[in-house]
């Protein structure tokens, strides 16, 4: 399992499915392992009651079907498929409205979802939630798993996991394809008071960790990638040399 | 339980992605990656033989430069160089080295005619001058891809440049490597030189993260053919001429990402310029349920 966690930590990329399937294909053992801890890049299934698509990840999935969380009904039809109470149910669809406004305001488009469920081991709430922006050839794709403690003395721990996979790639005549892929994992603990509220709080979590991750991204990764590029041939001495040829 | 649905697979299909594994390792990476599908495919002798056809497709479209004993130079490990298996010429010294064990002299048949390699060896020393000024850490050779035997005018003949650079600092979480190969096509009838280049850079930055480069590039130039000298001095300026025009659209692919594509797929703020207003929103979007709900009467 670790070697299969070290292969995933090397492969390209872009390339995220074609190495899971192969692992899965290898340790059938560890498939739940391998599932739960490696993210692949967001599937949407369309839920033609509401009209509306959604995401599918492991948080919605219940044998090979996987929950709406417009309709709250499994696509394709599972007959007992797990479903979150009532209660959860609640903040589920209020959360899915106010992460599209959200979704829409940093995205303009893409598409998001929320799933609550209940954690067998903790007394809380947990919310996957994936997102994702398109563009012609590229890709932003967000999961953000939190995990609420049980509420203490007005104030709840919260515990959010995100990982961004993103890929973008251009091709033209006078450059060739230039492809950067990438994806980063990062967590964050907080402490807050409840007093307005979970989704508030998870919101405002989410909202800082993904700012940050896309910092990393756009200034720490790329321009990483970037130096390595200009290390192995390095620009400043071929403009010197430009006027000879 | 493990083992009966292990039996799955076959031994074929388990060899086959112990190879996709291994050659899709970021540069400078295959040992990594090979201690790695040799724990996940639990069987060595499999293993064996996929490392065995593996690796030594791996070392040649990475372009692995290797010193070669006695200190007399690298040798690339490329298919233009590659005599039989694992051995590889290296035309500057016109030394074979059986990789990764010793060197033999070539024979005579190994090496091009003396008119062929008066232009490979005149081509060698310029590229040689260029690679040392553009690459810090580059290596390059010249091979002769076809027609070695031409004895003199009258004849097509083919020379191949192959350039690569690798860098590898695992200690800084970041491998990386330049790859070029140039085909010069030696037009005797049109007295035209025909240049075909490929050039192939990637990088992996894996602090924290999995983040990869994968860059290719394709492009075709002529010249006229001239001496031996003078076509060698025309060729290594147009290969540095377009290696570093690559070089500047790689920078330029780099320096848009922020501005345009980024940007497109998710800002740095929301369109309304100020972070989430997440408290009102909430009752917003509640107002808004609300109404929904009563609008449609559920």
């Amino acid at each position: 399992m670790e070697a299969a966690m070290g292969l995933m930590r090397r492969m390209p990329p872009k390339h995220t499915e074609t190495s899971l399937s192969a692992l899965l294909s290898l340790l059938p053992q560890h498939s739940s392992d391998l599932l739960s801890q490696v993210d692949q890049p967001l599937q949407v299934l369309c839920d033609m009651e509401y009209g509306k698509e959604f995401i599918l990840c492991e948080y919605n999935r219940d044998a090979d079907s996987y929950r709406s969380p417009w309709s709250n009904k499994y696509h394709p039809p599972l007959e007992d498929g797990s479903l979150p109470s009532l209660e959860l149910r609640k903040l589920e669809v209020e959360a899915n409205d106010i992460f599209a406004i959200y979704r829409d305001q940093y995205y303009e488009g893409g598409i998001s979802s929320v799933y609550m469920w209940e954690d067998d081991n903790e007394d809380g709430s947990k919310t996957g939630q994936g997102r994702r922006g398109y563009l012609q050839e590229g890709a932003w794709d967000a999961i953000h798993v939190i995990e609420v403690g049980p509420e203490e003395e007005g104030t709840a721990h919260y515990r959010l996991t995100s990982t961004v996979m993103l890929s973008l790639t251009t091709d033209n005549e006078s450059s060739g394809t230039f492809s950067l892929s990438g994806s980063i994992r990062r967590q964050m603990n907080m402490h807050l008071s409840t007093e307005e509220g979970h989704l508030c709080n998870m919101g405002r979590m989410i909202e800082e960790m993904e700012s940050k991750l896309r910092n990393s991204l756009d200034q720490v990764y790329f321009g990483k990638t970037k130096e390595m590029v200009c290390t192995l041939r390095p620009p400043s001495e071929v403009v010197m040399r430009l006027p000879d040829s | 339980m493990a083992d009966e649905e292990e039996a799955e697979l076959s031994e074929k299909q388990k060899k086959e992605i112990a190879k996709w594994f291994l050659l899709n390792s970021p540069p400078g990476e295959i040992q990594f990656v090979a201690k790695d599908v040799k724990a996940v495919i639990n069987d060595d002798v499999l293993y064996e033989e996929a490392a065995s056809e593996a690796f030594p497709l791996y070392n040649k479209s990475h372009l692995i430069s290797i010193e070669m004993p006695g200190r007399i130079g690298d040798v690339i490990v490329t298919s233009y160089g590659e005599l039989a298996k694992n051995e590889f010429i290296d035309p500057r010294t016109a030394q074979v080295a059986v990789v990764c064990t010793e060197v033999r002299p070539a024979l005579d048949e190994e090496l091009p005619s003396a008119y062929v390699e008066e232009f490979r060896c005149a081509m060698d020393a310029e590229i040689l001058k260029y690679v040392g000024e553009a690459y810090p850490k580059g290596v390059c050779s010249v091979y002769c891809g076809n027609g070695k035997d031409v004895e003199g005018p009258g004849f097509d003949f083919e020379l191949v440049v192959v350039i690569s650079a690798a860098r590898h600092s695992p200690q800084n979480f970041c491998n990386g490597s330049w790859r070029s190969v140039w085909s010069i096509e030696f037009k005797d009838e049109i007295q035209m030189l025909e240049l075909k280049g490929k050039l192939q850079v990637g990088a992996h930055y894996f602090e924290e993260g999995n983040v990869q480069l994968d860059a290719k590039h394709e492009c075709k130039d002529t010249t006229i053919f001239q001496s031996s000298e003078d076509s060698a001095i025309a060729i290594s300026n147009i290969i540095r001429q377009h290696e570093t025009e690559y070089l500047t659209s790689l920078e330029a692919s780099y320096s848009n990402l922020p501005d345009t594509t980024f940007k497109d797929l998710r800002r740095k703020l929301p369109v309304t310029r100020t972070l989430f207003p997440w408290q009102n929103t909430l009752q917003f979007s509640l107002t808004r349920d609300i109404t929904k709900e009563l609008g449609i009467g559920k």
